[in-house]
C-alpha cells in the first residue's frame, strides 16, 4: 500500500497529519500498538522537522505485510553535519519551533530510536532526505 | 485518583471527555516540551502550559490521552475537535504548573520516573 502526503514550509497547524493518517491505516491493519507507536512518533518527528526547517516536501509511505518504510524528503537548507545534527541536545531550530515545543535537538536521535533502519542523507541548499524503515515483527 | 477528582482539586473545567470522569489516573507527567512528551514509553496523564493544536497531536502520536492545561490557558476549538476524534480528556486549571504537580503529587499522583 503506497500513500502520499504533501508537506508546506510553516504549516505547523498542519504538522502531524500524515502521521495520523498512517497511525489509522496501521490500525485498521491490526499492527500491535507498540510497533504503532515507534512508527509514528519517528514520522511524527521527521514531519515536524521538515516544516521547521524546510521550504515544503514530500512524506512517501509504503506498507507491507511485514514492514513499513517511510521517506521525508524536503527542499529546504540541508543539513551541513548529519553527525553533529543526529547528537541529542544539538538544534538550530528558530524561536517559533521552540514555541510550538519543538527544537531541543531531539528529533532525529528519537527517530533513531524508535526505528529499525535509519538513513539520512542531505545536500547543502538542496534538501534532506530522511528514510525508515520498522519492521511489523 | 479519578478524573472527577483531579477537576476538583485544581479547582478545575472540564473541556472534553465527560464520559470518563470516574476513570482512574495513576501516573503524571509535566512538561511544556513536546519533544519530551514523544520520548516517553508510558502514557501518563500530561501537565502542561503549551496549548494549542500540536499539544494534542503530539499526545495523539504518544497515546497520551488525559491532558491537563495550566496557567488558565484557552482551550482552542480546534484543539478540542482534533481531541475529540481521539477519546482524550481535556481538564484546565488557572494553577500554575508548580503548584498543579505540588497538588497532584500531594495528593498521591506518581511519576513515570
Amino acid at each position: 500500500m503506497h500513500q502520499e502526503y504533501t508537506i508546506i514550509e510553516g504549516d505547523f497547524v498542519n504538522a502531524g497529519k500524515a502521521s495520523s493518517s498512517v497511525k489509522k491505516t496501521l490500525k485498521q491493519l491490526n499492527v500491535s500498538p507498540q510497533i504503532i507507536k515507534r512508527v509514528v512518533v519517528a514520522l511524527y518527528e521527521a514531519e515536524v522537522n521538515a516544516i521547521a526547517h524546510a521550504y515544503g516536501g514530500k512524506v512517501l509511505v509504503d506498507i507491507d505485510s511485514d514492514k513499513i518504510n517511510m521517506v521525508v524528503a524536503d527542499k529546504g537548507p540541508g543539513i551541513p553535519d548529519i553527525a553533529l545534527a543526529m547528537q541529542e541536545g544539538y538544534s538550530t531550530a528558530r524561536p517559533e519551533v521552540r514555541d510550538m515545543g519543538f527544537g531541543a535537538g531531539m528529533g532525529l536521535p528519537n527517530m533513531q530510536k524508535n526505528v529499525d533502519k535509519l538513513n539520512v542523507t542531505s545536500e547543502v541548499g538542496v534538501g534532506t532526505t530522511v528514510e525508515m524503515m520498522v519492521n511489523f515483527a | 485518583m479519578t478524573i472527577r477528582e483531579i477537576i476538583t482539586l485544581l479547582d478545575g473545567q472540564l473541556c472534553l471527555g465527560e464520559q470518563r470522569l470516574d476513570e482512574e489516573v495513576e501516573k503524571a507527567f509535566a512538561s511544556d516540551l513536546m519533544s519530551d512528551v514523544l520520548t516517553l514509553h508510558e502514557t501518563p496523564m500530561l501537565i502542561t502550559g503549551l496549548c494549542n493544536v500540536q499539544t494534542i497531536r503530539t499526545c495523539d502520536m504518544a497515546t497520551l490521552d488525559i491532558i491537563v492545561v495550566v496557567r488558565g490557558k484557552v482551550v482552542t476549538d480546534d484543539m478540542i475537535e482534533l481531541a475529540e476524534e481521539n477519546d482524550m480528556v481535556i481538564i484546565s486549571t488557572k494553577y500554575s504548573m508548580f503548584k498543579t504537580c505540588g497538588l497532584l503529587w500531594d495528593a498521591g499522583l506518581k511519576p513515570i520516573f
